[in-house]
């Protein structure tokens, strides 16, 4: 039994209030007729199933029913932390005790320009 | 019935039982007395009771060995009714009440005759491990009628077959710092937290809060260690940040410190709970604690000496043997011999003497023991033998004496002549070994520790452990411990610990302690007598050699084949000697072979307590729709639909005899196609889309388009997953430009609800729409059948006319007076109407449309009925007849694919995907079986050809089957490879009963194939 | 009746003008299961407040808390998990998600009250949904009443951790249900209509060592 932190409703709540969806951070194909057929079956059909940090999409069911990623340990168990969505993990398996300032802010500056919004 | 009211064993003084109360109890059909405060164990003690049980495999006589949790022998059947039975309580744990009844847990006929002990000598003197594979599984065939014998005989006890007349409860918990165990690192843990201000709840397994505080020797303040004890319960108990709960095991150490607490409420006082003011309070509760911080005060475990026949009753712990004098006033026996590897054991001894009974020696594997108890026992001028250990016990249903002999224990040999001494008991200690089941519970690996010989808990995160549990054995640093843990758990929450002044202990010197595990017998281990290691699953050290002589080395493998620290003891006392004799075998040191992992639970926990009150009518939620009582006063049959009670069919009185559901089905169904039928079509998902962008997204979330619906239209819709394969279907109504009502199906109400939210906020958040369940909010009464509109329209001010009122049409307008959404869409195929009212009203409603419906016969209709006239028109059912592998084209409906549409919807891409366009996937058909008065069994499979040779190729089956009325015949609805282009073939249908059925492939619209009825 | 298309939404005024009956969710289980009576030895009283108002707002928190102050003379809640009051306290609105709030107001008033509200919110981006039918409230009160809710929920209700202008959505007993804080006396059990029944018998089930009472 989990105990999650929901990140909208800013605190843990018992695991039984939410869903796990599987794995995070699977974007459709923006144009899925360009895709071929092995990439359509990878998106739909292939997951990671790595041994120790790994990103989970959670839905906070009997709650909020925001969907919102988890950093998982999934030896320990342990969650790492969790973010709401279009945000990006800080413990990766690269980085396993957190990303180093510069990277952050690289990844912030590179996402503003995405979406082109100033910060 | 016997009796027996001496109590030969019990002291005259001493001990925290109350002698003024005394109270009767049963045991194997002899009653006998005990006193308030005893446990059953302590009481048979009392009573001279050696025998209490038969061992599990070689079916031994067993007696008690232990005074808690790990006691392995004493296992018992409680109740005197059969409601009461509760299998596998330990006798040491069991309080006593006044005609408490129990019953050996194996044995049969009994514990003294034992029939299974002739089993034991079937296998010789030496039943290996897989002893019962091995002798019993030729041939297979009757192994079913052995086991009836060896289990009748090797029973586990045995559950009631009536029903339990107790209740039982959870209630979650929340708070700082949970302390588990309430010996003298707990309780000053537990002060010191609950002093800063912590919430802080403190368990113990035990009736009373102290642990060892209640028999120790020592002296707290000065004063006897209990009373210390004493004086923080009763501070605690007075606080309200602390919650104190006795008797309650933590069984279970969870994910994120979520601990599961057994709390027995009522066991100490009676087989069933007495009523408090006419209501049977809980009889156990399981605390579901959340915890921020965990301290694990749990104690050790005295290791027992592995030595020859070490199971024979009068084999007891030396730290038992303290417990039942100082705490119980009970003296197990009259001669002693103690084996010890340790000075604290010495105190056996030392208590054996002051209640006036004999010690006949002290018997140290030590060269030179020399601590301050060792001296003591010098001093009383008790016979203490160096350097050798007791290699075995003599006696058969009692220790008669014991042979002891000078050993090398490194060497492992007796190195000296061995002498019998007379006793009738023989005490051993080895050691202790910390109680790590809960911190193993949380996956973490416990770590060798040579200086106390033992394993130490390695601790996750936030788990804290202090005292004994950790190795510290000595009372003044344990209580030091238990304080500094506590403060350590608080500032990782940054709360503040309170202040505390911790007792004053003596100081006192303690020798060290030897190793000593299995004790060397003048023959090997594998013909000498037999040593056990674990007492419950009858694990010998013999066993344990030859598992790793036949190549077991690893000792998780040991440990299955052996059954070493199985079941509900979870090796408790023989882990560890058994890791040793592995080692010694494998000749390895202890920390490579390594420990197993101990798993939850660490004491049996009845059923009751975990399913708590989710049992009887509160196992599951029912959902009742706004008529729902109606259908009861109606006689409805039921049916689960999810967690929906919905009305099945509703039975008629024809002639003083019910309808059987065919009966009432046929009259049901004619019902609707010649007259008019309702159906409570409440449980329908509904979902109030809005938003600028709703309609886009219903387009995105669909298959079929939605751009040019208009208001006041409804249209039928599926909704694929990006598979391709069918989730739902529905319909939705537009009912403002940005405004949609969309139904799912009963079942698919959450499903389609969250689908819509997940694609809204991961992928198209910039979509303008909000989605909202209004399923409870409307409640839906379906009016359907040929007189439909005459019925309606008695009764609505919405013009009904067909040229006004279109099939998939909606209106707005009364229906009884009271405001409706009208939906004219069908599910039967004929013409019928939707009523959607707002809930409260829909009891009115319904009673309204039978008070105009009598001339027209209006007929109630359920779920069965439902069914069969949807499957004439060949409409399906999500998740009856399709099953998550099934495309909308499989079932032949390209009519609601929108190929075209400019966004690529979910579901689209997989469609084109080689094996989607494959033309021999099974496709939706309709089966008319040859022989009108056959209806398909669901499921049944289709051939081609019945001829062929088992195992014939399967191409499909069948999805809903039903008998119409209508037609007179009976139609299915099936799956077939290759079906659309399969008209009119004839396929087979072979049953189990090897009957073959014969049908004709044919459309799945068997009534009205031009869909004229529900246009009328 | 005058229900209209405002921004393209249809509105609906659910209530008839007739005196119609109306049955709350609880009807059933007042009449299978009974309602046990209230007496001094009862420690925990349960109370039905049938028939309420209740609608989903849904959009941003900015311009609804502008909308409702305007209509409702009280604001949206500042928090996560919050709970605001009128002052008369038969109106309140609680936070239920980032973008999604409950309002509770005495029944018949929620169409003229979604009117005033679209009117006030113009052409924003949100929604309003009338779920009047679809639930009803349930008030618990007692010196016990806190240990029944611990036998029910997961969720922590120290005062430490559920004060006073709290509301959470979360699992009771199999189902779930909006749990409020309105004042130190109640709690306020916000539950669906097919779930009712199922959760008032295991209110009376698990309230029986209480003696629980229910007042009519």
């Amino acid at each position: 039994m989990f105990y999650i932190h929901c990140p909208y409703c800013e605190e843990h709540r018992e695991e039984e209030e939410f869903h796990a969806k599987g794995q995070a951070h699977i974007a459709r194909p923006a144009d899925p007729e360009s895709c071929s057929d092995q990439e359509w079956g990878d998106y739909l059909f292939f997951r990671d199933n790595p041994r120790g940090i790994h990103h989970e999409l959670w839905v906070h069911a009997v709650g909020c029913r925001k969907f919102f990623n988890i950093t998982r340990n999934t030896v320990s168990y342990a969650i790492l932390e969790t973010y709401k969505m279009g945000e990006q993990p800080h413990f990766t398996a690269e980085h396993p005790d957190g990303k180093p300032a510069e990277k952050v802010a690289a990844e912030a500056e590179a996402v503003s320009r995405q979406e082109g919004v100033n910060v | 019935m016997s009796q027996s009211l001496k109590q030969p064993n019990r002291l005259r003084e001493g001990g925290r039982v109350d002698r003024a109360r005394t109270l009767s109890f049963t045991f194997n059909g002899t009653r006998y007395q005990g006193h308030a405060g005893d446990t059953l164990a302590s009481a048979l003690l009392a009573n001279g009771v050696d025998i209490v049980n038969r061992s599990f495999k070689y079916s031994r006589p067993r007696g008690i060995v232990a005074a808690g949790a790990e006691e392995p022998n004493a296992l018992v059947q409680l109740g005197s009714t059969e409601a009461a039975q509760v299998p596998n309580v330990r006798a040491t744990q069991q309080v006593l009440f006044d005609g408490l009844t129990a019953q050996s847990t194996n044995g049969w006929p009994n514990v003294q005759r034992d029939v299974m002990s002739l089993v034991g000598k079937l296998g010789g003197r030496f039943m290996p491990p897989g002893f019962y594979y091995k002798t019993f599984m030729a041939p297979a065939s009757m192994w079913m009628t052995y086991e009836k014998y060896i289990r009748k005989g090797a029973g586990l006890g045995r559950s009631p077959m009536e029903n339990d007349p107790d209740s039982y409860d959870h209630l979650h918990q929340h708070c700082d710092l949970l302390v588990i165990g309430a010996g003298p690192a707990g309780l000053s843990a537990a002060q010191t937290a609950a002093r800063g201000g912590a919430r802080v709840i403190l368990c113990d397994e035990q009736e009373e809060m102290g642990g060892s505080l209640l028999d120790s020797r020592e002296l707290l303040d000065h004063q006897p260690a209990a009373q210390w004890a004493e004086r923080v319960i009763d501070e605690l108990a007075a606080l309200d940040n602390v919650t104190l709960l006795a008797r309650t095991t933590a069984n279970g150490y969870h994910d994120h410190h979520f601990v599961t607490l057994h709390e027995r409420r009522t066991e100490h006082l009676g087989e069933t709970a007495p009523l408090v003011d006419g209501v049977r309070p809980a009889r156990s509760r399981m605390h579901r604690v959340r915890a921020g911080q965990v301290l694990l005060a749990t104690g050790a475990h005295e290791r027992p000496l592995v030595y020859g026949n070490n199971d024979v009753p009068g084999n007891l712990l030396a730290g038992a043997v303290s417990t039942y004098i100082r705490r119980y006033g009970v003296v197990p026996g009259n001669r002693l011999v103690l084996s010890t590897s340790n000075d604290h054991a010495y105190r056996a001894a030392l208590d054996w003497d002051e209640a006036g009974r004999e010690v006949v020696a002290i018997v140290d594997a030590r060269q030179a023991p020399d601590g301050e108890w060792v001296e003591q026992a010098r001093a009383r001028g008790i016979r203490i033998i160096t350097g050798s250990a007791v290699l075995e016990a003599k006696g058969d249903k009692r220790v008669s004496g014991a042979r002891v002999a000078t050993i090398d224990a490194e060497a492992f040999k007796v190195t000296g002549q061995a002498e019998t001494l007379a006793c009738d008991t023989i005490a051993s200690s080895g050691g202790y070994s910390p109680v790590i089941h809960l911190a193993s519970h949380t996956g973490a690996r416990p770590i060798w520790n040579d200086e106390i010989l033992g394993f130490v808990p390695s601790l996750v995160k936030g788990v804290h452990a202090a005292g004994s549990a950790r190795g510290i054995h000595d009372l003044a640093e344990g209580l030091a411990d238990g304080s500094a843990a506590a403060a350590r758990a608080l500032a990782a929450l940054d709360l503040s610990a309170g202040t505390l002044e911790l007792p004053q202990v003596d100081a006192r010197r303690e020798g060290a302690t030897c190793a000593l595990y299995q004790v060397p017998h003048e023959k090997p281990t594998l013909r000498g007598p037999k040593q056990f290691v674990d007492l419950q699953n009858d694990v010998t050290a013999a066993a344990i050699e030859l598992a790793t002589r036949e190549g077991f080395e690893s000792i998780e493998h040991v440990k299955r084949y052996t059954a070493m620290g199985f079941g509900t003891d979870q090796g408790k006392l023989g882990n560890i000697n058994g890791m040793a004799i592995a080692a010694r075998c494998l000749n390895r040191t202890i920390p490579e072979v390594g420990t197993t992992v101990f798993r939850p639970n660490y004491t049996p926990v009845t059923f009751g307590a975990i399913a708590g009150r989710h049992c009887r009518e509160l196992f599951d939620p029912e959902r009742y729709t706004a008529m729902h009582q109606w259908h009861v006063e109606h006689g409805a049959e039921f049916e689960d639909v999810g967690q929906w009670k919905r009305p099945w069919y509703f039975p008629k009185n024809v002639n003083g005899k019910l309808e059987t559901l065919d009966e009432a089905v046929a009259r049901e169904c004619l019902a609707v196609r010649q007259g008019v039928g309702v159906l409570d079509a409440s449980t329908l998902g509904k979902i109030d889309i809005q938003g600028p962008d709703a309609r886009e997204f219903l387009g995105r979330v669909y298959t079929n388009k939605w751009a040019k619906l208009a208001p006041g239209r409804v249209r039928y819709g599926l909704m694929c997953k990006d598979d391709g394969m069918l989730m739902d279907d529905g319909t939705t109504s537009c009912l403002g430009e940005n405004h949609f009502l969309m139904t799912t199906t009963t079942g698919g109400a959450a499903g389609v609800m969250e689908w819509l939210e997940l694609w809204h906020q991961t992928e198209w958040p910039e979509l303008d729409v909000t989605f909202t369940s209004v399923t409870d909010h409307w409640a839906t009464i379906t009016v359907t059948g040929p007189e439909a509109r005459k019925l309606l329209a008695e009764i609505t001010d919405i013009d009904l006319d067909k040229e006004q009122f279109k099939f998939m049409d909606w209106r707005e307008g009364k229906v009884a007076e009271v405001p409706a959404r009208v939906f004219r869409i069908s599910f039967t195929g004929e013409l019928a109407y939707e009523i959607n009212v707002q809930a409260n009203y829909a009891m009115h409603v319904w009673k309204t449309l039978f008070a105009h419906g009598e001339k027209y016969d209006l007929t109630p209709y359920g779920t069965e009925t439902m069914h069969v006239l949807r499957a004439e028109k060949g409409l399906i059912i999500a998740g009856q007849d399709t099953d998550g592998s099934v495309t909308p084209e499989d079932l032949g409906m390209h009519w609601a694919i929108g190929y075209d549409k400019p966004f690529p919807w979910i579901g689209k891409r997989a469609l084109s995907r080689p094996d989607t366009r494959r033309v021999d996937r099974k496709q939706l058909v309709g089966l008319k079986p040859r022989d009108p008065a056959v209806v398909l069994e669901e499921g049944a499979q289709i051939v081609l050809d019945p001829d062929h040779a088992i195992p014939m190729p399967m191409v499909g089956h069948v999805t809903s089957s039903y008998y119409s009325a209508i037609l007179g015949h009976g139609i299915a609805l099936a799956v077939v490879k290759g079906g659309h282009n399969r008209m009119g073939e004839t396929v087979y249908l072979p049953m189990v009963d090897g009957q073959v059925h014969e049908a004709e492939i044919v459309s799945n619209v068997f009534y009205d194939p031009k869909g004229e009825r529900q246009h009328v | 009746m005058s229900n209209s298309v405002a921004q393209n939404v249809r509105t609906f005024e659910t209530h008839p003008e007739a005196t119609v009956p109306a049955e709350s969710p609880l009807a059933w289980s007042y009449h299978h299961s009974g309602r046990p009576g209230v007496s001094a030895k009862s420690c925990v009283v349960l109370r039905e407040r049938a028939m309420l108002g209740h609608m989903i707002l849904r959009g941003g928190a900015i311009v609804l808390d502008e909308a409702v102050r305007q209509v409702l003379g009280v604001g949206l809640p500042a928090r996560p998990n919050g709970l605001t009051r009128d002052e008369s306290g038969e109106r309140s609105i609680q936070w239920l998600s980032p973008d999604e709030w409950l309002l509770i107001v005495p029944g018949g008033e929620e169409f003229a009250l979604e009117a005033k509200l679209r009117e006030a919110l113009g052409d924003a981006h949100y929604a309003i949904v009338n779920v009047s039918g679809g639930q009803t409230l349930l008030e618990l009160e007692g010196e016990k009443a806190r240990e029944l809710l611990m036998k029910s929920t997961p969720y922590d209700v120290h005062p430490d951790a559920f004060p006073v202008g709290k509301g959470v959505t979360t699992v009771f007993a199999k189902s779930n249900l909006i749990l409020r804080r309105p004042d130190e006396q109640r709690w306020e059990l916000v539950v669906r209509r097919s779930f009712a029944d199922y959760l008032y018998r295991w209110l009376l089930d698990a309230g029986a060592e209480y003696a629980i009472g229910v007042e009519a």
